[in-house]
């Protein structure tokens, strides 16, 4: 018999009886007074820095100062100016040389700062962890109170990857000192636009 | 060689300066622990949500396996199963050689632990890197880790320089963290980037979806899953829960149980291989099926390995992941061995307290204490203490269910260690290597109670 029909035999004949699922009634959960203020609390709890603009003219010009410069940015956002695709295909030794990515998120997560990313939003699903630097663009209507909440508002079922980022890659594997930068990007700052 | 708890544990405490710094530590993480669970209202709440969704997910898990399976392979998904670790083993490895594949790396999965899989591979001539901090730091000093998220919390940063100075070409005495973890950093994206197959674990499968989740701070399951052109992710086939809302629950619970953070920096979804990528999943039994079938034990196959169990565990905290002497360390893995391999884990169940602290923060509410109580009961009963220990058992049973005796043998007791102390510490008494015993009382309570019996 092949494993796979002999694990689920087992598994069946020793199951216990049928439990129900609990009835989740969310009336109980947290609540906020000012999404906005507890998503920035918490962001700067994880090590990501947040910056409430107005108007996406300050990332736009940001954007463009750092193109004159010559530096290696990737821009994801279409709101933001073109978005070179050819870059976001470049292989990982090539993008290992990435100093900042930008990538919108579509819903912010208050109570843990978390951001959604869905793979149609970041391009290359590399693009989010292999960058120096990590910039997420998030409307500040998108922001909820919980994961329960966030969970309503997406489909996980419909983007091939997606991901959930709350502040800049860390360890404290060495002797439980807190050093952030350890693969993925050194730093995570996050736009609010009004 | 003695290879029980206790000797172990001998070993482990001989330097008292890291015996301490190791308690203290940990203690600190079930204090952020703490913090971190007190700013819900709703968390008792969520612990008993979590709980039922995973008594409900056993009560269905053939079912819910099933469409997993269908839902995973409709996405693009390659499903394998593996009855034991042998198999596991023997799948990934022929990946491998189907395509040929020299660099590996792998993030943290105590599954791959379980089944050696690293050691496996080796013997073929294949190396596997691990990309976790931690982890990698353990692999290079060739040790297994000592705890199942926080892989080296048995060592100093002294310890880790002189590693990666070995290995790594850091300065030598240079201890510092934030200069260690950069090393290390400059050293796995090499690896990374030459990487042809990453081997990941699972922390939660979804039925509902066929995706799954995989939660990291680093970013290291992620870094490799991206890069390599063939991704296999191995899960137990307890990882299972129904739908995607449940997410929420599990996630909200395991950082904030875990480490004390609101939620692991990464939580990534992989519902489809990306383009032009392979991606595996490898469903392992090794022993859980059976373990199901346990009524008693059962539960703690609703673990989601955030390890507060550890870090609240006053033996483990004093006596170190290696006393377990198993993959698998701490309270969990005193429960979890047994089922495994009786004879080897025989002493587990007995490196504990019992003070229950372990069930009182388990984000899933697994009565480990219970069934730390209940194990010692079977060990017992199938033959697998030392005779030492039976022989202490069988008098206290024999005395216990005799009251008149027991009143006899406590008035015996009693003047016996106030008359001659030394007849109970001395060398051959265990229990005295490091204690000592109060003044006996000349009465018992039960004549203290009857003589003041309102
Ligand atoms: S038994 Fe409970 S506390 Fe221990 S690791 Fe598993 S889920 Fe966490």
């Amino acid at each position: 018999m092949l494993s796979k029909e002999k694990i689920l035999q087992v598994v069946a004949a020793n199951q216990p009886e049928f439990v129900p699922l609990p009835e989740m009634n969310h009336g109980c959960l947290i609540e906020y007074s000012d999404l906005c203020a507890q998503f920035k609390t918490a962001s700067e709890n994880v090590g990501a820095t947040v910056q409430r603009i107005n108007d996406i003219q300050v990332l736009k010009e940001e954007l463009k100062k750092e193109a004159e410069a010559g530096r290696f940015i990737i821009n994801t956002i279409a709101g933001l100016g073109t978005i070179n695709k050819q870059a976001t295909l470049l292989p990982a030794a090539r993008l290992n040389q990435l100093e900042k990515v930008y990538i919108k998120g579509t819903i912010g997560v208050a109570e843990n700062a978390a951001v959604w990313v869905p793979e149609s939003n970041m391009l290359n699903r590399l693009l989010p962890f292999i960058a120096e630097h990590l910039v997420l663009l998030l409307e500040k209507k998108n922001i909820v109170t919980t994961l329960h909440e966030a969970y309503q508002r997406i489909d996980i079922s419909t983007a091939g990857f997606g991901v959930f980022i709350a502040g800049p890659s860390k360890t404290a594997d060495i002797e439980q000192s807190l050093v952030t930068g350890a693969h993925g990007a050194r730093s995570t700052k996050v736009y609010i636009l009004e | 060689m003695k290879t029980t708890h206790a000797a172990l544990a001998e070993k482990f405490i001989a330097n008292t300066a890291q015996t301490d710094w190791h308690d203290r530590t940990l203690w600190l993480v079930r204090q952020k622990r703490d913090k971190a669970v007190h700013t819900l209202p709703e968390w008792e709440i969520l612990r008993e949500w979590a709980s039922q969704i995973k008594n409900h997910t056993l009560s269905q898990l053939s079912e819910y396996l099933s469409e997993f399976e269908q839902k995973a392979k409709a996405n693009g998904i390659v499903v394998h199963w593996a009855a034991d670790a042998e198999e596991h083993n023997r799948i990934i490895y022929k990946i491998i050689r189907k395509h040929n594949i020299q660099n590996i790396v792998k993030s943290k999965s105590m599954l791959t632990e379980e089944c050696q899989l690293n050691k496996y591979l080796e013997q073929k001539g294949i190396e596997v890197v691990d990309t976790d901090l931690g982890e990698r730091i353990v692999q290079l000093r060739k040790e297994p880790p000592s705890h199942i998220v926080l892989p080296a919390i048995h060592l100093k940063k002294q310890e880790v320089s002189e590693t990666f100075h070995r290995y790594l070409k850091t300065e030598k005495g240079n201890h510092d963290p934030q200069y260690l973890t950069e090393a290390a950093r400059q050293h796995l994206r090499t690896k990374f980037i030459e990487s042809q197959l990453a081997i990941t674990g699972v922390n939660f499968a979804v039925a509902e979806t066929g995706g799954f989740v995989i939660c990291t701070n680093e970013g290291n399951a992620d870094m490799g899953a991206h890069i390599a052109a063939v991704h296999i992710a191995c899960m137990g086939i307890e990882k299972i829960i129904p739908k995607a809302r449940h997410l929420a629950v599990f996630l909200r619970l395991l950082a904030r149980s875990a480490t004390g953070q609101p939620i692991t920096t990464y939580s990534s979804h992989f519902q489809q291989p990306g383009p032009g990528q392979e991606l595996h999943i490898v469903i392992v039994d090794n022993g859980r099926s059976k373990h199901l079938g346990r009524k008693d034990f059962r539960n703690s196959l609703k673990c989601i390995r955030c390890a507060a169990c550890f870090n609240t565990c006053p033996v483990y905290r004093k006596s170190g992941g290696y006393s377990y002497h198993s993959s698998i360390t701490g309270p969990l893995g005193a429960i979890l061995n047994p089922n495994t391999d009786m004879k080897a884990s025989a002493d587990l169940p007995f490196a504990s307290t019992l003070c229950g602290s372990c069930s009182h923060v388990c984000p899933v509410k697994i009565d480990i204490h219970e069934q730390l109580w209940k194990w010692r009961q079977v060990i017992v009963a199938e033959g697998y203490v030392s005779r030492k220990k039976k022989t202490g058992m069988k008098i206290i049973s024999f005395v216990l269910s005799r009251p008149s005796f027991y009143r006899f043998s406590g008035k015996a007791g009693r003047w016996i260690m106030r008359t001659f102390p030394f007849l109970l510490k001395n060398k051959l008494n265990p229990w005295f290597h490091s204690r000592e015993m109060p003044e006996a009382p000349k009465q018992s309570f039960r004549d203290w109670y009857l003589k003041h019996k309102p």
